[in-house]
C-alpha cells in the first residue's frame, strides 16, 4: 500500500508531539506520526519524575503531565497517528517503509520527513566492562520501565555506574521504593547530570557519589553478585590498587545516550561524528533536503522543553517548505566548533537574510568557571559572552546576527576569562 | 556547623558555602544574589520536595499508575509519606489529576495521578 | 520422561546434537541430555562460527579428516535445516619471511589432504581482494572453500530436528554417575537415574569426568578460553572473507570476519582458564584481541564493538579429537575433545559416530517418516517488502517489531519459544530470533521478550530467567 502525506514525523515523543502539534497548527492537515509503542509519549511515560514544562507551561510537570498536554492537542486537531508501528526503511526519495499489525506493511511518500527517533542508551558492551556475564546488568532507561510501568524490582542492591540524569534519577527511584543504591560511580572528575540531580537524588538519600571511578569487573555466575570498582587517572584509566570489591546484585549503566540515526544513514544523511545526530542548518533541515531532524535524535539534550522548542522550529521550518516558502540560501557557512567547545547545533548556517538572527547551541568539551565564549569570522571576533560557569551536562546558546558574517566559516571557542 | 551547596535557583549555580547551627542560619557566602539566601534557607532549614513513585492499579491497563504528591511536602516525612503510598491500591479507571490518597502522613499534600488509566483491555484514546 | 532408551547422548552442544539429529533417522529411541537449560551454552554458542577448509590439522589425523569431511557436508546440511551458511574462502595473511614459510607449510598440508581451492597470493592480490588489509602483508593464503556459520543457529535447529522425529530433549539435568555396562547402563542425574544401552559422550569440556564416571578416563581436558570483541553491524562488510593470522603454539591465532549475521567479529586470543566455568573476559586480553587484529586490519573501531564474550575450548591431552567406542566400557562412546575445528567437523563427525552405533546395535533401520529439518526459514529482516506484506497479512503478528535494532517480530518471538526444544529463557530466544544481539543489547526489547516468554509459557515475569535457573531479572514487585 502506497499513500501520500505532505509531513511525516517519526517518533511520538516531546520531539514528535510537538513538532505534529506545531505543524497541523500551522494548516498541514495531513501530518502522520508514526510511533513504535502502543502509545503516544515515548520516553516521557516512564518519566514519572517532575522537572518538565517549566519553560513552555511555566508549571513544574512530571514525563506523564507533560506528554498528555501533548497527546490531548494531538487528538482535539485530529492529528493522525499509527501506534505500533515500525519505521523499517526509509530513502533519499523521503519513501517511509512502516508495519504495523493492522494495516500491515504500508510505504508512505512524505513531500517533507521530521526525525525525532530519540536516542538508545549505551549498553555494558560498548563499555567493554570484563568479567563474567550475569542477570542484573541494565541500562538505567530500562531498569526506570521496569520499575516505574511495570512495577517490578529489578534487584535488592544496586551500583549505579555513571552520573548522567537518568542515573540520578533511577538512584532515587530505587531508595524510594525499597531498594538499596551502594553508590553511583562517575569516570569523570566531575558529574554528569543536572546540580539539582545530584541534591535531590543522591544527597537526600544519603548515595554516595564516586567521582572519578568506574567497574572494571562483573562478579557472578548466573546473577550479579558484584563488581569491582576502582578509580581512575586523569586519562581514565583504572589505577591499579585502587580496586574495591561493591556487594550487589544490580548494576544500573547511566553511561551516555546514542542518537537512534541507522533510519538517517539509510535516507543518505550526513551525520555528525560528535553528537551522533545529523548535520542541520538554522532550520534543522538535514544534508537531505526536507528532512529535519529534532530532539534528542538531532543531539541529547538536558531539558526535555528544549527538546519541544527545537521541534517546534523543525516543524516551522517543514511547514515553509510545504507550502513552497522555502528561499534559496545566498551563501551557506560552516560553524567549526573550536577549543574548549564539544559541538554546536547547527552546524551550518544558509545565509537567507542579513537581519536574522541565528541561535547556536553549542555544549563546552569540559568543565570552565569563569569563561568567555567568542565567535571569530575570518580571523575576526564578532560575539562575546561571558559566563560565571560551564559545564558539559548543561547546553547553552548564543545568538548572532547573519550580517556580521563575513565569510563561509566560523569559528566558536570557549576559555577561561 | 558548614556545608557547601551550589545553588540551583538559576543557571549560574553558585558554589556557596553556609554556616548554620540548629536550623538556623549564621552566614552565606559565594551567593551571587539574594536567592542563594533564600535557597540556603530552605535547604538547611525547611527543604521541601515533592515525591513522584506510582501506586498498584487494580484492573488496569498497567499494574501501577504513577503519581506524585499534590505540593512539595517536607524533605525529613518522605519515607512516612512512601509507607503510605506502599499500602495504597486503586481501582481503574483513574482520571489524570485524581486524588488518590487524602493527606498522607499529614503531609499536608494529596497524592495524585500523574497518568489517566482506563481498565484492562481498554485503549486511553 | 521416559526412564529407558536405546541410546543416551549427554551434552547437547553441536557434537551431540548432531549426532542426535542423525541418529534420530533411526527406529531407536533416543534422550539428549543437558545440564543447561538451553542447547548452545557452552562453547558451541561462544565461537567464532568458522568452517575451515582444513589445512591447519596435521594430514592424517582425526582433526584434518573429519575437518574436511564436515566442510563439504556443512553447506548442504545448512539448507536442510534452515541454518544461515556463507561460503565466504578465507585468507591466511603474512608479514614476514618468517610467516610467509608458515603460510607455505599450511599449503603443503593442503595439498597433502587434497584439498581444493587452495593458492598463495600477493599481497597486492590479497588487498585487491580485502581493500582493508593492511599495507605490511606480504603474502596470503587463499582458500576458497572455508565459510562461516551462525554456530548456535546450526546448534539448536540440529536439536530441533532430533525433537520433531521424537528424541527427547532433556534439559537441566545433570549427569552425576554412570553404572552398569553395555546393553544396561544406568545414568543418575540430578533428576533422577535414566537407563541406557548405549551412551555417547559429548559432553564438551566436561566430557572427561563422564568418560571417567564410565570408567575409562583415559583423557584429560584442559579449557583454554578464547574471548571476542563483536562489532555492529554498521561494520560488518569491512571484510568478505575471513581473515587469519599464520598459526601459533597458541592456536589459530586472532582473527577478523563478518560473522554470517552481519556483525564485524574480532578474535579469540587463548589463555588456559581458570576452571570449566570459567568464561570471564578481561580487559587485557580483549586489549591483546583488538591491538593484534589491527595487525590484519587498521580500520577496525573500537567505539563499534557491541558486546565481548569467552569461549572454552575443550583441549585433549591426547593431541587430537577422541571420537569412538571405549575400549575399556563398551557400548560407552565418546565425541571428546572437539577443539577447533569441532564446528566444521561436527556433521562429518555425526556421521561417523551415526555409523558406529548402527554397527554396534547390529543395524539401524531407518524410520518410515522423518525430517531432515524444517528447510530454508526466512527471518522477517531478510524477507522482500511483497514477503513481508503478505507474513502480516497471514499473521499480524508479524507487524509487530519487538527488536528495534534486528527487526525481530513478535511472531518469530512466539515461534522460537513454541517451536520443537522452544526457547524458555531471554537468552534462548536472543539465540532464535537475534532479538536483543543487536546494537543496544536488548536495553529497548528486553521488557516485551519477557512479557512474551510468560505468557507464552505461563509463568509469572518473576520467573522469567535470563539463561539458567538462578539468572532472575526480576527481585520483586514494587507492590507486592
Amino acid at each position: 500500500m502506497i499513500e501520500n502525506r505532505s509531513l511525516v514525523i517519526i517518533g511520538s515523543g516531546p520531539a514528535g508531539l510537538a513538532a505534529a502539534v506545531r505543524a497541523r497548527k500551522s494548516g498541514i492537515d495531513d501530518v502522520l506520526l508514526l510511533e513504535r509503542e502502543d502509545q503516544l509519549g515515548g520516553i516521557l511515560k516512564q518519566c514519572i519524575h517532575t522537572g518538565f514544562g517549566v519553560k513552555i507551561f511555566k508549571e513544574e510537570l512530571t514525563g506523564p503531565e507533560f506528554a498528555s498536554r501533548y497527546i490531548r492537542k494531538v487528538k482535539e486537531l485530529g492529528i493522525d497517528y499509527r501506534l505500533d508501528t515500525m519505521v523499517i526503511s526509509m530513502d533519499e526519495g523521503k519513501n517511509i517503509t512502516a508495519v504495523n499489525p493492522r494495516d500491515g506493511l504500508v510505504v508512505y511518500k512524505a513531500e517533507c520527513v521530521i526525525l525525532a527517533m530519540g536516542c538508545r542508551e549505551r549498553a555494558r558492551g560498548a563499555l567493554r566492562i570484563p568479567g563474567t556475564n550475569p542477570s542484573g546488568i541494565f541500562t538505567a532507561g530500562t531498569a526506570q520501565k521496569f520499575v516505574n510501568i511495570e512495577g517490578m524490582k529489578p534487584g535488592k542492591t544496586a551500583l549505579i555506574l555513571g552520573s548522567g540524569d537518568i542515573g540520578l534519577i533511577m538512584a532515587r527511584r530505587l531508595a524510594l521504593e525499597g531498594m538499596k543504591v551502594k553508590a553511583v560511580c562517575e569516570i569523570m572528575p566531575y558529574p554528569g547530570g543536572l546540580e539539582r540531580n545530584i541534591i535531590q537524588c543522591l544527597e537526600d538519600f544519603d548515595i554516595p557519589l564516586r567521582l572519578s571511578h568506574t567497574v572494571v569487573r562483573i562478579h557472578g555466575g548466573h546473577r550479579l553478585e558484584g563488581v569491582t570498582i576502582a578509580r581512575v587517572d586523569e586519562l581514565l584509566k583504572p589505577v591499579p590498587g585502587t580496586e574495591e570489591y561493591v556487594k550487589c546484585d544490580m548494576l544500573l549503566l547511566s553511561v551516555g545516550l546514542i542518537p537512534e540515526n541507522e533510519l538517517s544513514r539509510e535516507a543518505g544523511i550526513i551525520i555528525d561524528p560528535v553528537t551522533g545526530g545529523a548535520i542541520v542548518n538554522q532550520n534543522l533541515e538535514t544534508s537531505v533536503e526536507g528532512i529535519f531532524a529534532c530532539g534528542n535524535v538531532l543531539h541529547v539534550h538536558d531539558l526535555v522543553d528544549y527538546v519541544a522548542i527545537e521541534a517546534e522550529r523543525a516543524a516551522k521550518s517543514a511547514v515553509e517548505k510545504i507550502k513552497g516558502k522555502g528561499k534559496d540560501p545566498k551563501k551557506r557557512i560552516q560553524i567549526t566548533a573550536g577549543n574548549g567547545i564539544r559541538y554546536t547545533v547547527p552546524q551550518i548556517i544558509d545565509y537567507y537574510d542579513e537581519n536574522e538572527k541565528i541561535k547556536i547551541y553549542f555544549r563546552s568539551s569540559d568543565k570552565l568557571d569563569e569563561s568567555r565564549v567568542t565567535v571569530t569570522c575570518k580571523g575576526k571576533n564578532i560575539y562575546t559572552k561571558k559566563y560565571k560557569r560551564l559545564i558539559p551536562a548543561e547546553m547553552e546558546y548564543i545568538k548572532i546576527t547573519a550580517s556580521d558574517i563575513k565569510g563561509r566559516k566560523v569559528i566558536i571557542e570557549a576559555e577561561k576569562r | 556547623m558548614k556545608k557547601e551547596m551550589i545553588c540551583i535557583r538559576c543557571p549560574k549555580g553558585c558554589r556557596m558555602n553556609v554556616e548554620y547551627e540548629n536550623e538556623k542560619i549564621i552566614r552565606v557566602t559565594g551567593n551571587g544574589c539574594k536567592k542563594g539566601e533564600a535557597y540556603a534557607f530552605d535547604e538547611i532549614v525547611k527543604p521541601m520536595r515533592i515525591v513522584t513513585s506510582t501506586v498498584r492499579v487494580v484492573g488496569g491497563r498497567l499494574p501501577v499508575v504513577p503519581v506524585k504528591t499534590s505540593i512539595p511536602v517536607r524533605r525529613s516525612i518522605i519515607f512516612p509519606v512512601m509507607q503510605e503510598i506502599y499500602k495504597a491500591s486503586v481501582k481503574a479507571p483513574i482520571k489524570e489529576g485524581q486524588v488518590l490518597i487524602k493527606n498522607p502522613a499529614d503531609c499536608g499534600a494529596d497524592v495524585v495521578a500523574t497518568l489517566g488509566m482506563e481498565k484492562t483491555g481498554t485503549k486511553d484514546d | 520422561m521416559k526412564k529407558q532408551y536405546d541410546i543416551a547422548i549427554i551434552g547437547a552442544g553441536v557434537v551431540g546434537a548432531l549426532i542426535a539429529r542423525r541418529l534420530s533417522f533411526y527406529d531407536v529411541s533416543i534422550c539428549l541430555l543437558e545440564r543447561h537449560i538451553d542447547a548452545a551454552m557452552g562453547a558451541s554458542g561462544a565461537n567464532s562460527g568458522i568452517v575451515h577448509a582444513g589445512y591447519d590439522a596435521e594430514p592424517g589425523s582425526l582433526k584434518a579428516r573429519f575437518n574436511i569431511l564436515g566442510t563439504g557436508m556443512m553447506p548442504g546440511l545448512c539448507r536442510q535445516m534452515g541454518v544461515p551458511y556463507k561460503n565466504t574462502g578465507s585468507l591466511v595473511v603474512a608479514f614476514d619471511e618468517d610467516d610467509e614459510a608458515r603460510i607455505d607449510d599450511l599449503y603443503k598440508n593442503g595439498i597433502a589432504e587434497n584439498i581444493e581451492g587452495l593458492e598463495i597470493i600477493s599481497g597486492e592480490k590479497a588487498r585487491e581482494m580485502e581493500p582493508a588489509l593492511n599495507p605490511g602483508i606480504t603474502k596470503a593464503l587463499f582458500a576458497s572453500t572455508a565459510g562461516v556459520v551462525s554456530p548456535y543457529k546450526l546448534n539448536i535447529a540440529a536439536v530441533e530436528n532430533a525433537v520433531a522425529n521424537g528424541v527427547d530433549f532433556i534439559r537441566e539435568t545433570n549427569v552425576e554417575g554412570i553404572n552398569g555396562a553395555r546393553g544396561g547402563f544406568i545414568i543418575q542425574t540430578s533428576r533422577g537415574n535414566i537407563n541406557a544401552g548405549t551412551i555417547i559422550n559429548c559432553a564438551g569440556i566436561y566430557a572427561d569426568d563422564i568418560a571417567a564416571m564410565a570408567g575409562d578416563g583415559f583423557f584429560h581436558l584442559t579449557p583454554r578460553k578464547g574471548e571476542y570483541l563483536l562489532m555492529d553491524r554498521s561494520e560488518g562488510g569491512l571484510v568478505e572473507r575471513v581473515i587469519f593470522q599464520p598459526p601459533s603454539d597458541k592456536g589459530k591465532g586472532v582473527l577478523v570476519m563478518t560473522t554470517v549475521d552481519g556483525n564485524l567479529l574480532i578474535g579469540p586470543d587463548a589463555n588456559v582458564a581458570d576452571s570449566k566455568e570459567d568464561i570471564e573476559t578481561h580487559a587485557d586480553s580483549l586489549d591483546y584481541v583488538y591491538r593484534t587484529a589491527l595487525r590484519s586490519c587498521g580500520g577496525l573501531k573500537l567505539g563499534k564493538v557491541i558486546t565481548s564474550f569467552a569461549g572454552l575450548r575443550a583441549t585433549p591431552d591426547t593431541g587430537d579429537f577422541i571420537i569412538g567406542e571405549s575400549i575399556k566400557v563398551p557400548g560407552f562412546f565418546n565425541a571428546a575433545g572437539i577443539e577447533s575445528p569441532g564446528l566444521s567437523s561436527a556433521p562429518a563427525i555425526a556421521e561417523h559416530m551415526a555409523g558406529l552405533i548402527s554397527e554396534s546395535l547390529g543395524g539401524l533401520v531407518e524410520k518410515k517418516e522423518y525430517s531432515k529439518g524444517k528447510g530454508n526459514h526466512d527471518f522477517f529482516r531478510d524477507m522482500t517488502l511483497e514477503e513481508k506484506e503478505k507474513a502480516i497479512r497471514e499473521n499480524p503478528d508479524y507487524g509487530q517489531v519487538v527488536c528495534r535494532c534486528e527487526n525481530v517480530t513478535k511472531a518469530e518471538i512466539i515461534e522460537s519459544i513454541k517451536g520443537p526444544a522452544g526457547a524458555r529463557t531471554v537468552d534462548g530466544v536472543k539465540r532464535r530470533t537475534r532479538a536483543g544481539m543487536g546494537r543496544c543489547q536488548g536495553g529497548f526489547c528486553l521488557p516485551a521478550v519477557i512479557d512474551i516468554l510468560a505468557g507464552e509459557l505461563g509463568i509469572s515475569k518473576e520467573d522469567v530467567m535470563k539463561g539458567d535457573p538462578g539468572s532472575y531479572i526480576f527481585a520483586g514487585r514494587t507492590r507486592e
